[in-house]
């Protein structure tokens, strides 16, 4: 991974030999990636490799599996986030995350994205509101729930959901959002309005996104690392990853030999 | 799609002529299948019904003789003896062998109440927080040693809850408040103790149904782990917690012999929670022997069993709205 040379002060994620194990099992073996600012990122692999691992360890949630161990060192702008001061919570709040199967709070839409926004200290109502239609413009969700806020995340589409999960994310005003797998359980249409929102939020944040689908990978990640039994094979432009890519598995895995 | 094969048929021409081939070979073997009964299937099926239909039955029968029977006798006091339904429910005198008879159940149901509510207060932060501590905190010590020790309690006997209210319980408080001991609080604790499983096993259930993916969220979020508990699992277990406490005042309300042991039993208004009580069941009990069938004094303790009965009637009501409660939060 050494022959890749990103601009220093662009990269905003740096992994080195970053290693996750639970228990005896190793996970993740000695990655080292670097991440740069407002780029969208796509993991792709056989499911298994670790990219759900790799994306858990970097806003620490894999702390709340007992079994997993990290080693290695991952820094964001710089700050080794492993160190025992680092704040957990404020972390958690400058990296985003997103889940597979979407998993909106049993409350109300307004309440779905207020939520985080109060754990980080914010009081007023008025405040609250604006976030809350900020976010819902920013997911492109508002036109579809203005009039119903009060109603339960519970009442709204499996793709509506996603993208509410994708605006609670965004009301943490993170720098970073992590997405894991975000489209695999919606329709081709939800997926395509999930996939136009990625690429708008890049202009804002930095994201990085697990995809079984190299199709989706190919359409809205500038980058693409592939992943393989825990180890990273290749990571590069997606044009080039796509087209030449260096490394035979590389190559055997997007032209669909196995996967 | 339309990838070619070998001999120029695409593929869904394959597969639509070989489905088309079986269905006229089958056509004979899917008539017979169809059109004729399967006698031993429908033999089965006749008596099965059968069964589950008299049990039905039988037990609605029950139920609805139990109900008359209760309704019949309690409801004469007031048809019959010419009691009147108000100085029964509101007469604060309970002097069914007087002259004149009075019939005032007040301190009956104010009792009953009281103490349902007392024990509801103690024992529902107690399992619910036993309930957090199993699944949230120390889920393996609380599953392994908690729980069991909790499921325990369920298969004491009551009369031992209150054999130790009135050895323990009642001493205590007399020493510690010089009062006289048997008393609202101690009947209360007795009861607290005896709805506490119920409470925190309800409980669990509830919290334990609360998907992970809600706590992961909320984690992934920024929250900590009390925030997390507090706004979405206990937020996310409510329905279910209501439950688990009505559940619990449901068995405290009906509960006769624990109670009856160490609450001393008078029909005096009780002033403070140090001071002695009576409650329907324990009024029921204690005088039940005492009656002759078809006096007045008989009918109105079936009176007593009847509120009784329509009491548990109205805590299954609201059970049955938290539980549509419950679905609707799915
Ligand atoms: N919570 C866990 N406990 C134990 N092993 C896990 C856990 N999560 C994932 N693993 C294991 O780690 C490996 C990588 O999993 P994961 O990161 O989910 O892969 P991917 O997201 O690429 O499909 C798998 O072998 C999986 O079985
Ligand atoms: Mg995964």
């Amino acid at each position: 991974m050494n022959t890749l040379d990103f601009d220093q002060g662009n990269t905003i994620i740096r992994t080195k030999d970053l290693s996750v194990a639970y228990g005896e099992k190793t996970a993740v073996s000695k990655i080292s990636m670097e991440i740069e600012r407002n780029t969208v990122t796509a993991f792709i692999g056989p499911s298994g490799c670790g990219k759900s691992t790799f994306l858990r360890s970097l806003n620490r949630m894999n702390d709340l599996i007992p079994s997993c161990r990290v080693t290695g060192s991952i820094e964001i702008d710089g700050i080794e986030i492993n160190d025992s001061n680092v704040n957990i919570e404020g972390l958690r709040q400058l990296v985003g995350m997103v889940f597979q199967r979407a998993n909106p709070f049993f409350k109300s839409i307004y309440e779905n994205i207020a939520l985080a926004p109060r754990y980080h200290g914010i009081r007023s109502k008025a405040e609250l509101d604006e976030i809350v239609e900020q976010s819902l413009r920013k997911a492109a969700l508002w036109d579809e729930v203005k009039d119903r806020l009060k109603e339960s995340a519970l009442a709204l589409s499996g793709g509506q959901q996603q993208r509410l999960c994708i605006a609670r994310a965004i009301a943490m005003q993170p720098s970073i959002l992590l997405l894991d797998e975000p489209a695999s359980a919606l329709d081709p249409i939800s997926t395509m309005k999930v996939e136009e929102l990625i690429s708008e939020l890049k202009d804002e944040y930095t994201i990085v996104i697990v995809t079984h689908n190299l199709h989706q990978a190919a359409r809205i990640s500038d980058k693409t690392a592939f992943f393989l039994m825990g180890e990273l094979i290749e990571m590069n432009e997606t044009s080039i990853l796509f087209t030449s890519p260096a490394q035979k598995q590389t190559e055997d895995y997007i032209t669909g030999k196995f996967g | 799609m339309n990838r070619q094969g070998s001999d120029g048929m695409t593929m869904i021409e394959k597969n639509v002529g070989r489905q088309q081939h079986r269905l006229a070979r089958d056509k004979s073997y899917l008539q017979s299948k169809l059109l004729k009964p399967n006698k031993k299937q429908s033999l089965e099926n006749f008596f099965g019904k059968a069964i589950a239909m008299s049990c039905a039955a039988l037990l609605l029968i029950a139920v609805i003789s139990i109900i008359y029977f209760i309704a019949s006798k309690g409801l004469s006091t007031f048809f019959v003896n010419q009691v009147s339904i108000v100085d029964f429910l509101t007469g604060l005198k309970w002097d069914p062998e007087g002259e004149p008879a009075l019939f005032g159940a007040f301190s009956f149901i104010l009792g009953s109440f009281l103490v349902t509510v007392l024990a509801a207060l103690v024992a529902a932060p107690l399992g619910i927080g036993a309930a957090i501590f199993m699944n949230e905190i120390y889920p393996t010590f609380g599953k392994k040693f908690v729980k069991p020790v909790i499921e325990l309690l369920v298969g004491i006997p009551s009369v031992v809850y209150g054999y130790v209210g009135l050895t323990v319980l009642v001493p205590f408080i007399r020493e510690r408040f010089e009062v006289l001991g048997f008393s609202l609080l101690a009947g209360g604790l007795v009861l607290a103790l005896m709805i506490l499983p119920t409470i925190t096993s309800v409980a669990t259930d509830a919290i334990e149904a609360v998907p992970q993916d809600m706590r992961n969220a909320a984690r992934a979020l920024g929250a900590t782990r009390w925030q997390t508990i507090w706004h979405v699992v206990l937020h996310g277990a409510l329905p279910g917690c209501l439950t688990a406490i009505v559940l619990g005042m449901a068995r405290a309300f009906g509960e006769a012999l624990a109670v009856q042991m160490v609450i001393g039993n008078t029909s005096k208004l009780p002033e403070s929670i140090f001071d002695p009580i009576s409650t329907l069941t324990s009024a029921i009990t204690l005088n039940m022997g005492n009656t002759i069938q078809g006096t007045a004094y008989n009918n109105a303790l079936w009176s007593l069993a009847l509120l009784l009965l329509l009491m548990s009637l109205f805590f299954i009501m609201i059970l049955r709205i938290l539980g549509r409660k419950k679905l609707d939060n799915r």
